[in-house]
Parts: C-alpha cells; sequence; structure tokens
C-alpha cells in the first residue's frame, strides 16, 4: 500500500480496520516475555522445546487418558525433499513455522496444514555435515523468524511474507563448520550453536542482535591459550578440538543462565591424541546470556574416546532434592548416565546408568567419572550412537518422572588411530563397529535403513524409559523392538507420545508406561511430536518420513 | 571393525501381552583352532598391525627377510600358533627380531591371524565351483532346504545373492558352526496364537506390534504379536554342522560355488 492509498483508505474505514489489523499484529508478535511465559499460552509453542525449562510438557487437557483413542488424523504436510525430518515446529497464534531439509522454511496453518509461504534458502555449496543435511528448526522474536544453515549462516526471514531480512555468516562452511539446530531467543539476543565435530572444528556458542545480525558473543566451547580449561589439552590439540553445539540450549530467567550441551572432541576415537580432559568438551555449560561469560560448566565425559556428545537437551526443574526445594537439571546423557545437577551451581548431585554401561564404574565424590576403558577390540556400552542422544526427552510436574528415548543393549567396538589434521577434512582417528551377534550381521546406525528390519533387536532395541529423578530408578519401560530418535512429549493430562524408527506413533499414559493408543506412520519418526490449540481444538503433531501428520479428536 | 563370535549372543524372545522380554544367553565360544580358520575381524585388525609394527622389515609381501616367508608360512623356526606368539614376545635377538612386548595378547592374535591367512583379510580356502555345486546339489544336501535361481524349497534362507552379500569367512563360519553363526533375522520363529495354533515359518522382518513369515508350508503370515499366546525364536539352526560330512577341499569347493550366487539382475 502506497502513502496515497493509505492516506485515502484511512479516511473512509481506516480506523476500524487499523485496530482489528493492530489487534492481529499484536497477537502474532512474539516478544521475549512471552516467550519467557510460554507455558501460560500452552495453545502455542513458542520455542524449540516448548520452554525455556525445555520440558517438553504441555498444559493442553483437551485430548486425554480416556480419550486419546478417538484421535484422527487432520492433515499431512508432504516434505519436497527426502532424508532424516529432525525438524520441530513451531506454533505461533494458528501459524505453524518449519524447516525443511536442508534449509527451507514453511509457514502453515497450523488448523489446515495449507502453506503459506515457503522460504528456500540457498547453501553455499561447499558445506559439510557428518550426518545429514538436517535442520531442526526456526526460532522467533517479534515478526521474524531466525534458522541457521549448513554452510553456518544465520538468516533472519519476515514471518510474514517469509522474505529473508538480512543473512550473515557465522562460520567458515569451508572448514566444516554448520548449523543444524534451532536457534534461542534469549532476551534481545539469538543465540546459535555450531556443528562440525567431525571435522576438527573449535566450536562455540554465539549470540546475535535479532535487528542486524552483528555478533554479540561468542564462548568457545574449547578455550585458547590463557583461558582458563585450556590446560585441559595438550599443545594445539585444542585448535582442532571439537565441542560442537547442535542441539538447542535452555534458558533460566531467574538465575539468568543460558544452559548449553557440548559435543564430542576431535578426533572422535583417539583419546590418546588429546591427552587431558579436553574441557569443555562432552560437558554442560551455563552461560550469563547478555555477555557469553561462563558461570559453570561440568563435564560428563572427560577425555571421551566414544563420540559420547552431550548434545542433549538441558532439562531444567523444580522439585525437592532431599527434602529441600532444589533448582535442578535432570540429563540423560549418551555416555549412559542420567544426571541431576545443580543449576545455580553446576554441582553435581547424581549419576546413576540408564542402560548398560562399561567405560565407567561409577563416580568419585566431585562427580568425576571413574574411567574403565574396555581394551582393544572389546565392546564398549553404550555403543557409538549413545544410550541416548540429541533427541528431546520431557519431563511431566504432575508424575514428577523424566521420560527418554533409550537405546538398550547397544555396544560398539571401536577401532583408534592416529588422525591428520586437515582444516576443513574429516577428524575422526579411528572408527566403530556396531556389536552384532555374528560377524557380517547387519548392525544399526544414524538412521533407518528400510522397511524390513534384518538387524533384529539382538543388536539393540529401543525403549522410553520412565526414570525417577531421585532415584534414577526406572519406573516403568516402554520396549520396541527397533531403536528409537524420537522425542518425547508429555501433558497435563498424563499423556505421553513418542515415536521411533519403525514409523509407529504411540500415546501412553505418562504414569504407567500403558499404551492406550498408536497410529502406523509407516516411516521413522526423528523428531519431537508437540501440542497446539486453533479454535479451540488440540492438535498433535508428528513428523514421519518424509510428512508432516497432524491429529486431534474425532469430531 | 566386525565383532567376533566369541561374544555371540543367541536371542530367543517371549512376548506377553504386547510387551517383549529379551532372553539373551550366551553361545558357546568358538576358538580359532584350525589352521586357516581366523576371525575375520582379527584378520582385518592384523592387517593394520602388520602394515604399522611388522611391514618396515618383512616388507608389505612379508618376504623381505631372507629364510622367512610369512605369507606362504615359512618360518625359520616357528611352526604352531604358540611359536609365533613365542616369537612376537621374546623377539630374536640374535637376528634383529625385536620383542612386541607392548602388544595385547589380542593384538598378537590379530597378527598372527592376518600371517596364517596369508595375508588375506578374508583368509578361507577357496576351491573349484563345478565341483562345488556338485557338492551343493548332492552329497552336501544343501539343496534340500536351500533355493537357488528360482529352484529348490523355500524352507531355509534363498541363496541366488550370497556371493554378493556375504564373505568366505562367514561362509566358512555357518558350515562349520550352524547356529551360533547364523544371522539373527533368518532365525526359525514358533509362533502360538492364542487359539492354540502353531505357526512356524522363517522370519522375513519384524516391528514392535507384529512380525512377518515364510511359513512351512511356504506362505507369507504376517502376525499381531498381542494375538499370540508365545513367539520365540528356534535356538538351534536346522542346518547341519559340516565341520566332519564335509573334508576341507569339498568345503573350499562348496565356498567357491556359493561365491559365483550373485544373484539374478
Amino acid at each position: 500500500m502506497n502513502s496515497h492509498a493509505r492516506a485515502a483508505f484511512g479516511r473512509v474505514i481506516g480506523p476500524a480496520l487499523i485496530a482489528f489489523a493492530a489487534s492481529t499484529l499484536s497477537a502474532q508478535q512474539v516478544t521475549s516475555a512471552r516467550i519467557q511465559s510460554a507455558s501460560e499460552e500452552p495453545q502455542n509453542w513458542l520455542t524449540y522445546n516448548g520452554t525455556y525449562a525445555s520440558q517438553r510438557y504441555s498444559l493442553l487437557r483437551q485430548i486425554d487418558v480416556s480419550n486419546v483413542k478417538n484421535l484422527e488424523l487432520k492433515w499431512v504436510l508432504p516434505n519436497q525433499v527426502s532424508g532424516a525430518w529432525q525438524a520441530s515446529p513451531l506454533v505461533v497464534d494458528g501459524i505453524m513455522y518449519l524447516t525443511q531439509r536442508p534449509n527451507d522454511v514453511l509457514a502453515v496453518d497450523a488448523k489446515t496444514g495449507k502453506v503459506f509461504w515457503l522460504y528456500r534458502y540457498t547453501n553455499a555449496g561447499n558445506q559439510q555435515v557428518c550426518c545429514g543435511a538436517n535442520n531442526r528448526g526456526v526460532a522467533i522474536l517479534g515478526d521474524t523468524l531466525f534458522m541457521g544453515t549448513l554452510d553456518a549462516h544465520l538468516v533472519a526471514i519476515d514471518a510474514r511474507n517469509g522474505k529473508p531480512l538480512w543473512n550473515i555468516a557465522v562460520a567458515d562452511s569451508k572448514l566444516a563448520y554448520s548449523i543444524t539446530l534451532a536457534p534461542l531467543v534469549v532476551k534481545d539476543k539469538v543465540i546459535v550453536g555450531v556443528g562440525g565435530g567431525e571435522y576438527g572444528i573449535r566450536g562455540f556458542v554465539a549470540a546475535f542482535d535479532p535487528r542486524s545480525g552483528r555478533e554479540l558473543w561468542r564462548f568457545y566451547t574449547v578455550p585458547g591459550p590463557g583461558e582458563p580449561g585450556n590446560a585441559s589439552w595438550s599443545g594445539d590439540a585444542w585448535k582442532s578440538g571439537g565441542g560442537s553445539v547442535w542441539v538447542t540450549g535452555s534458558y533460566d530467567p531467574q538465575l539468568n543462565l543460558t544452559y548449553w550441551g557440548v559435543g564430542n572432541p576431535g578426533p572422535d576415537w583417539n583419546p590418546a591424541q588429546r591427552p587431558g580432559d579436553n574441557l569443555y568438551t562432552d560437558s554442560v555449560v551455563a552461560l550469563d546470556p547478555d555477555t557469553g561469560a561462563l558461570k559453570w560448566h561440568y563435564q560428563f565425559t572427560p577425555n571421551d574416546g566414544y563420540d559420547y556428545d552431550s548434545v542433549q537437551v538441558p532439562v531444567l526443574v523444580d522439585m525437592n532434592w532431599r527434602g529441600a526445594p532444589a533448582k535442578l537439571m535432570l540429563w540423560a546423557n549418551r555416555n549412559g548416565f542420567f544426571y541431576v545437577l545443580d543449576r545455580a551451581t553446576g554441582r553435581f548431585l547424581s549419576g546413576t546408568s540408564f542402560v548398560k554401561v562399561n567405560w565407567a564404574s561409577g563416580f568419585d565424590e566431585n562427580g568425576r567419572p571413574q574411567q574403565t576403558p574396555p581394551g582393544p577390540g572389546q565392546p564398549t556400552w553404550p555403543g557409538n550412537q549413545g544410550g541416548t542422544n540429541w533427541y528431546s526427552p520431557s519431563f511431566s510436574p504432575r508424575t514428577e518422572l523424566f521420560y527418554v528415548s533409550a537405546w538398550e543393549n547397544y555396544g560398539s567396538v571401536f577401532r583408534r588411530e592416529t588422525a591428520g589434521f586437515d582444516p576443513g577434512r574429516r577428524f575422526v582417528g579411528g572408527g566403530n563397529q556396531p556389536l552384532t551377534p555374528t560377524p557380517e550381521s547387519p548392525g544399526i546406525g544414524i538412521g533407518r535403513r528400510g522397511p524390513i528390519n534384518n538387524w533384529t533387536d539382538a543388536v539393540g532395541n529401543g525403549a522410553v524409559l520412565a526414570l525417577d529423578p531421585r532415584t534414577g530408578e526406572v519406573k516403568w519401560r516402554f520396549r520396541q523392538y527397533d531403536v528409537t530418535d524420537s522425542g518425547i512429549l508429555t501433558t497435563a493430562t498424563d499423556l505421553l507420545f513418542t515415536g521411533g524408527r519403525e514409523g509407529y506413533f504411540h500415546a501412553l499414559d505418562a504414569r504407567t508406561g500403558a499404551l492406550l493408543w498408536k497410529a502406523s506412520l509407516g516411516a521413522q519418526i526423528v523428531n519431537g511430536p508437540m501440542t497446539y490449540t486453533v479454535d479451540g481444538v488440540q492438535y498433535v503433531a508428528v513428523i514421519s518420513g518424509n510428512s508432516l501428520y497432524a491429529f486431534a479428536l474425532r469430531n | 571393525m566386525n565383532f567376533t563370535p566369541r561374544h555371540l549372543i543367541a536371542a530367543g524372545m517371549t512376548m506377553l501381552l504386547g510387551a517383549a522380554v529379551a532372553h539373551l544367553s550366551a553361545a558357546q565360544a568358538q576358538t580359532a583352532d584350525h589352521p586357516g580358520q581366523y576371525d575375520r575381524a582379527d584378520v582385518e585388525a592384523g592387517s593394520r598391525l602388520y602394515g604399522a609394527q611388522c611391514a618396515g622389515c618383512h616388507g608389505v609381501n612379508g618376504d623381505q627377510v631372507v629364510g622367512v616367508d610369512l605369507r606362504r608360512g615359512t618360518f625359520k623356526t616357528a611352526v604352531s600358533d604358540d611359536d609365533l606368539v613365542r616369537v612376537l614376545a621374546t623377539g630374536r635377538p640374535d637376528t634383529g627380531m625385536p620383542a612386541f612386548a607392548g602388544f595385547q595378547p589380542g593384538e598378537i592374535t590379530a597378527v598372527i591371524a592376518f600371517i596364517r591367512a596369508g595375508f588375506d583379510a578374508d583368509g578361507v580356502k577357496i576351491g573349484t565351483p563345478a565341483r562345488g555345486q556338485a557338492l551343493f546339489t548332492g552329497k552336501g544336501g544343501c539343496a534340500t532346504c536351500h533355493r537357488v535361481n528360482g529352484s529348490g524349497p523355500h524352507v531355509a534362507s534363498d541363496l541366488s545373492d550370497i556371493g554378493a552379500i556375504r564373505s568366505p569367512a562367514a561362509m566358512q563360519r555357518v558350515l562349520l558352526d550352524p547356529t551360533p553363526n547364523m544371522v539373527p533375522a533368518n532365525r526359525t520363529l514358533q509362533a502360538v496364537t492364542r487359539d492354540g495354533r502353531t505357526i512356524r515359518g522363517r522370519r522375513l522382518n519384524e516391528d514392535t506390534y507384529t512380525v512377518q513369515l515364510l511359513d512351512d508350508q511356504e506362505r507369507l503370515v504376517s502376525l499381531v504379536k498381542a494375538d499370540l499366546r508365545s513367539l520365540e525364536a528356534v535356538a538351534t539352526s536346522s542346518m547341519p554342522s559340516y565341520r566332519t560330512s564335509l573334508t576341507p577341499d569339498e568345503l573350499a569347493d562348496v565356498i567357491a560355488y556359493l561365491l559365483t550366487l550373485k544373484g539374478l539382475r
């Protein structure tokens, strides 16, 4: 609308319409205050894991234990691109925003699945990623969406029309930096981390001005000379030390701390090549979101030789601990241990294995693992892909249980070799094979290979585990034949939604683990189900294979 | 690196009200006591160790030290594997052969496996395909269960493309010791339905809720686990061991024939 038309428009019917438009506009403006109070508007899903506490717990109550059997498919959005679809959608006032690989953004009517606009980002073409052209979603602030790209750019997109507003290089994709996580908006900053842990990057978390893309701070997950923690590396090993950050962090507004899980050290499988603890790889770091300053860290796997990235979602929970109210962080780690940390101080409170573990026997009084590395050629549990991995767990304040997708009875044999470092090239230092009952028997790896399971549960099985944070005890187990990379959603009606590689979308009773309903969607579910409400109808959305499915109760 | 049969697990399975419980039991280990039958993973590991530790003196073909041809099994004094272990552990100071005291036992095993396999990562003797085919249909009785290129029953797995998907070492292991070396996906399953019917067949596919079989009447059957009283993997392979019923040369012939089966395109 040009200025002349706007003037005429204003004189005639303007005021009423402008008032309407303004209310629509304000409804769509996602302020940081709104994200901070996201649980107060459960009809929306404003940030990657639902709220800053990352519990993936929804207060919506329309779908419950008694009526979940009446769920029916309302719409399907097919992806135009093949490959694992790991994205987690946002929903803001009836509009769904999600990404499809490699770096497309879609705005979708969350009620019908119809697409408003599609933004297609063109990568430089030189991007390198270990594990597929993945992207896990966007963040929103105001009317702007933010997406990290495979070639390590950060792009701001107009949420109304899908047009790019700015595009900045966060890191050099020629050196194999990439961004696959959904950014996290904290106050007036957009925070991202970089992938590339198999390429000898020097990882970091960085914050950007949402208006301009100007970088405001950067925290290196591998400290340089003179910085605290650098002594945990020997020689120049820090320069190619890895420490990727490829899963979205969490934020505690009261403590003003943002928490990020850090990936494996480089080279992945040859710890002898980088003596020392290799801080802050395989750690959680607590950062001041205003400055990027490190407030505390806890390292899960010092001098890791198994690729146990700590890129799990930090789940923030306020509950009693040993009889007193506590601010906790719950963390089921790829290394097979379930941790409870004090999220104000980083103090280790407990660590208990939730799957078979043989690389460590337990912890000393400071929470340092007592490592028992298996000898050459001997199997290590959990295997390379871990007891769990990047997919989001859930915590229900009602059941006070922590729910995680786990790989049980899954081990690997690691091979360790000296790796030469050539910037931008693979830097892994050996390899690994999943433990199989007989040589040449099919194993499991990243992603489901096809519709026929010829590896069987003899190489590992999936499970949803309900863990009691107070004891680490498994309160119930929902076993799956194949392994699962699905995130988990729980609701205030004690429902638990999850998927798995077999393509079943399951609704369980969060208190007992009993199966209440399932839909066979046919292809692997590798994202986290989420829920929202439009026009009084609660939907549950999940991606299976190349399609997003939205379910709601039968009318 | 592939895992070795020493750590073999045999999986059986019982289904209770749709919840699966796996019973895993360790099966008897296979030892590498047969000359020429070394674990492929060891041979591969040995290949790397040899390249890093041995090839500098012995050469990539193992024949650079006078009087020694490792690849062809010509040694100065050693005869048995135990002799080789001693030579590696203590060295031969009089000849310049150092002691590899830093080798782990598994590494010594691997190097010896590589040498004994004739520097062949597969390390398996391969005979004459035509003789093998005759054994397959005749003395060996393989064709009474296995189907090849459209001929034969469906009872056991179809071997039309086995030469494209299995190494000679894996074939040899199965021929000598079928039960522990069978790929888990090929196990025979026995299901009992709630109304008492027993269905036996070869597993084609399986997931949390269902299993797909080719039953012993050669029908494709899909079962819902919740409808079953029990579902178990038959622990013992119905395939016999050919350890004594075929000579080593005959085994080599059968393997040679199997290697020609690359599947129809």
